[in-house]
C-alpha cells in the first residue's frame, strides 16, 4: 500500500514524457516532409550563432521590455527546472526534498531563488497578459491572430500563473508543516516569498494542511506534464526548436537568394551548349518553386513550427505596415496549419498522403498577399529566433510564375523588356550611351 | 565639362586596361533623374582620374528584377549573358550606384561563375578619400541637416551602412537618422520588381510612410544612395507638396556638387 502513491507517479510520468516523445516523433516526420538542404556545413560558426542567438537571445533587445520580460522567464523556466529533478525523485521514491539534508545552506539558497524567480515569473506573465489584453499592443490584434491563435497565447499565460502559483502554495503549506514540527517535514531553511500566503492557510489543522501540501504538489508535477505536452498543440514549441532553428539557420547575406541549380543546369546547356554540365546532371524537377509544404525545404517547414506568432516580423513589413494583406507571421502560421493538416492525413491515411484537393498556395495564402512583398528582409532580420518567410514567399512567387505564368500584368510587361531590350522598360539597348552626351 | 566614359570595348580595340568597370545599371541608363547620378559619379571618376571603363550597349539587365518576381529562368539568363561578357573582358572589379545590381553581382553571381570584386559607389568613393585622390569638404552643405535612407539591398541586405554616412559627414552637414534606421530602415517599396507594379491595396503607399519618415527629422536634403529609392522619395515628397523645400539628392551628387564639379 505505501508503494502506491510511487506507482502512480510512475505510470503519469512514463505516460507524459510517452506522450511527449510520440508528440516530437510526428513533428519531425512532417518537418521531414520538406525537402533536402545542405545546412551541416561551417559547424563552428552555427554553434556560435546558436549560442548567441538562441541561447543568448540576441535579437530580443530591438524591444527592451519585452526582452527583460522574457528573459525572466526563461531563466526561471530552467531554473526551476533543476526543482523539478527533485520532485521528481521524490516522487518516485516516496521521499520529501531528497536533497535538503545533503545541500543543507546551498538548499535553503536554491529554494529561495526559484521562490524569487517564480515571482518574477508571475509578475511578468501578468504583464505580459497586460500587454496583450489591456494595452492590446497592435501586433497581438491583427487578423491573423484571431480565434485560436489568441486564445493559444492567453492559455500559455494562464497556464503558466497556476504553475507559479502552485508552486508558491506548495512551498507556503510545506514550511508551515515544518514549523509546527511535523513528521517527514523537515525543516529546509526559509522560504522569502511563499512566507507572504501563511496568512491563507495559517488556520488549517496538521491534517488539512497535508491534504493542501500533497494536493499542490501533485498538481504542479502533473501540470507540468499536460503543459509538456500542450506544447505540441500550441505555438510554444519555440522553447525547444528556437536551438535547431537557429543552428540550421541560412547564414547567408540576407540579399542572397538561393540560385536553383536545376534551372541553372537549363539554362548552361542553353548558353553553353559546347560544355559539358558535370555536377548534378539529374532531370529538371517536376516543379518549379513551391505551391504547397511538399515542395518546401525542411528547414522552412521547422522555421513554420519553431514560430511563437510574436508578430516582430509583421510589425516591421511594410507592406503590413500600410495595410496590405501581406503578414509574414501569416505565412509562417498558414504553413505550419497546412503541414498539421497534411499530418494528420498521413496519420489516418496508414503513413499515406491522400490527395485532399488542398494546397498551401490559394487554400491558405492567396497571390495577392505574395505579390505585396518587397523582399526587404526586414521581417527576416526582424526574427528573434531566425525565421525566414521571405524564402516562403519567393519559393511561392517562382511556382507562380514559372509554373502558371501568373504574374500580375505590369510585371510580364518587365519581364517581356528585359527578354527583349535587356532593361525593365521598353527602351533600346543601343542607347545606353546616350547619357553621356546629353 | 565633357565627360570621359571609355567603354570596354574601346579599350581594348586600343589594347587597354581599366582598374575598374563602372557597371551603370537600367535605371542609372534610361531613367532620367537617376542619369543625373550616373553623370555625378562619373564626374567624380573624371575628377580623380580614375581608370574605368563602361559596358555600354553591352551592359544588360542585371536580372534582379525577374529573379524577385520569380522568373529564376530569365535572371539565370541575364546573368550568364552577363558573365559572359564581363569574362570576355577579363573584368577582375565593378563598382555600381545601384544597390540592387551590386547584390546581385555581388551574392548571387558567382554560383553561377561570376567571380568579381563589387562594390558599391558609396564604398568606391569611401576609399577613393582614403587613398587621397578625392577630397571633400563641405562647402555648400556645410551645416545643412541630411538625413539618410538606407537602401535595404545595400544595408539590411549587405550591412553596409557605414560608408554612405562617413561620406555625408565628410560634408560637415549634420547627419541626423529616421526613426527606423540602419537594420530597422524602412523599404521605400520598391524593391522586390514592386518599382514596376502598382501596389496592393492598402490604406496608404509604402513611399508615402517613408518620406513622412524622412520628413519628421526636419531634413534640408534626404541623401539616397539607389536610383529607386529616389524616385520612390521624390514621389513622396511630391505627394506631401515638399518637393521645393526639401532635396533628394544621392550620395554621388553631394560629393561631385561639394566638389563644383
Amino acid at each position: 500500500m505505501a508503494l502506491f502513491p510511487n506507482l502512480i507517479f510512475l505510470s503519469l510520468l512514463v505516460l507524459g514524457i510517452g506522450l511527449f516523445a510520440r508528440n516530437i516523433s510526428r513533428i519531425r516526420r512532417n518537418i521531414l516532409i520538406g525537402k533536402e538542404v545542405y545546412r551541416s556545413d561551417n559547424k563552428s560558426l552555427r554553434w556560435s550563432h546558436m549560442i548567441r542567438v538562441a541561447l543568448g537571445q540576441s535579437k530580443m533587445s530591438t524591444r527592451p521590455l519585452a526582452a527583460f520580460l522574457h528573459l525572466i522567464v526563461y531563466v526561471g523556466f530552467i531554473l526551476i527546472n533543476i526543482e523539478l529533478l527533485e520532485i521528481v525523485l521524490d516522487g518516485l521514491i516516496g521521499s520529501h526534498r531528497l536533497f535538503a539534508p545533503f545541500l543543507g545552506i546551498l538548499y535553503n539558497f536554491l529554494i529561495g531563488t526559484f521562490e524569487v524567480f517564480a515571482f518574477l515569473v508571475l509578475i511578468s506573465v501578468i504583464v505580459f497578459w497586460t500587454r496583450r489584453n489591456v494595452v492590446r499592443i497592435k501586433r497581438f490584434w491583427k487578423p491573423e491572430m484571431k480565434g485560436w491563435p489568441k486564445r493559444d497565447a492567453d492559455f500559455i499565460l494562464y497556464f503558466e500563473v497556476v504553475l507559479m502559483l502552485l508552486f508558491l502554495s506548495m512551498n507556503a503549506t510545506d514550511s508551515i508543516l515544518q514549523d509546527r514540527g511535523v513528521e517527514t517535514y523537515i525543516n529546509a531553511g526559509s522560504f522569502p516569498i511563499s512566507q507572504f500566503l501563511y496568512p491563507l492557510f495559517d488556520g488549517l489543522s496538521d491534517q488539512a494542511l497535508i491534504i493542501f501540501e500533497r494536493s499542490f504538489w501533485w498538481l504542479h508535477i502533473l501540470g507540468i506534464l499536460i503543459f509538456l505536452n500542450y506544447l505540441f498543440y500550441s505555438k510554444h514549441l519555440h522553447i525547444l526548436l528556437a536551438f535547431p532553428n537557429t543552428f540550421y539557420a541560412n547564414l547567408e547575406p540576407e540579399g542572397r537568394f538561393e540560385v536553383d541549380s536545376h534551372i541553372k543546369n537549363e539554362v548552361m546547356l542553353m548558353m553553353h551548349p559546347e560544355k559539358e554540365i558535370s555536377e548534378n546532371k539529374a532531370s529538371p524537377p517536376d516543379k518549379f518553386g513551391a505551391n504547397d509544404i511538399f515542395d518546401l525545404k525542411w528547414t522552412q517547414l521547422m522555421n513554420a513550427y519553431s514560430c511563437t506568432e510574436c508578430g516582430r516580423c509583421s510589425d516591421v513589413c511594410p507592406a503590413n505596415q500600410t495595410g496590405k494583406k501581406l503578414s509574414p507571421r501569416k505565412i509562417m502560421m498558414d504553413t505550419r496549419d497546412r503541414l498539421e493538416e497534411v499530418g494528420k492525413n498521413i496519420d489516418v491515411n496508414k503513413g499515406v498522403f491522400k490527395d485532399d484537393n488542398k494546397k498551401l498556395l490559394n487554400n491558405y495564402i492567396n497571390p495577392e498577399e505574395l505579390w505585396a512583398c518587397t523582399t526587404c528582409n526586414a521581417c527576416v532580420d526582424a526574427c528573434p529566433i531566425a525565421i525566414d518567410p521571405l524564402s516562403i514567399i519567393m519559393d511561392m512567387r517562382q511556382y507562380l510564375v514559372m509554373e502558371q505564368s501568373a504574374a500580375p500584368q505590369e510585371l510580364n510587361s518587365m519581364m517581356g523588356n528585359i527578354e527583349n531590350n535587356g532593361a525593365p522598360w521598353p527602351f533600346n539597348n543601343q542607347d545606353r550611351l546616350q547619357w553621356v552626351n546629353e | 565639362m565633357k565627360l570621359e566614359v571609355p567603354t570596354l570595348a574601346s579599350l581594348e580595340a586600343e589594347g587597354k586596361k581599366a582598374s575598374v568597370v563602372f557597371w551603370v545599371g537600367c535605371a542609372g541608363s534610361f531613367d532620367d533623374r537617376a542619369k543625373k547620378i550616373t553623370k555625378a559619379f562619373v564626374k567624380i571618376l573624371n575628377h580623380t582620374n580614375t581608370s574605368f571603363a563602361v559596358l555600354g550597349k553591352e551592359e544588360s539587365c542585371s536580372g534582379d528584377p525577374a529573379k524577385r518576381a520569380g522568373n529564376e529562368f530569365l535572371f539565370q539568363m541575364q546573368a550568364i549573358q552577363n558573365i559572359t561578357t564581363l569574362d570576355h573582358y577579363g573584368v577582375t572589379k565593378i563598382v555600381t550606384t545601384c544597390p540592387h545590381c551590386f547584390n546581385t553581382l555581388k551574392n548571387e553571381y558567382p554560383e553561377l561563375g561570376g567571380h568579381y570584386k563589387v562594390m558599391h559607389h558609396t564604398q568606391f568613393l569611401k576609399s577613393l578619400i582614403k587613398e587621397g585622390s578625392l577630397k571633400v569638404e563641405g562647402g555648400m552643405y556645410k551645416g545643412k541637416r541630411i538625413t539618410f535612407h538606407d537602401p535595404c539591398y545595400l544595408g539590411r541586405a549587405n550591412k553596409i551602412f557605414e560608408a554612405p554616412r562617413s561620406l555625408i559627414e565628410k560634408l560637415d552637414a549634420e547627419l541626423v537618422e529616421m526613426k527606423s534606421c540602419k537594420t530597422n530602415g524602412l523599404c521605400c517599396g520598391a524593391g522586390g520588381a514592386q518599382m514596376f507594379k502598382d501596389a496592393e491595396a492598402g490604406d496608404k503607399e509604402i513611399n508615402i510612410k517613408r518620406t513622412e519618415q524622412a520628413l519628421d527629422t526636419n531634413p534640408n536634403i534626404i541623401a539616397a544612395a539607389c536610383p529607386f529609392c529616389n524616385t520612390m522619395m521624390t514621389d513622396g515628397l511630391k505627394n506631401k507638396k515638399q518637393e521645393h523645400s526639401v532635396k533628394i539628392l544621392d550620395v554621388a551628387e553631394l560629393i561631385a556638387n561639394s566638389n563644383n564639379l
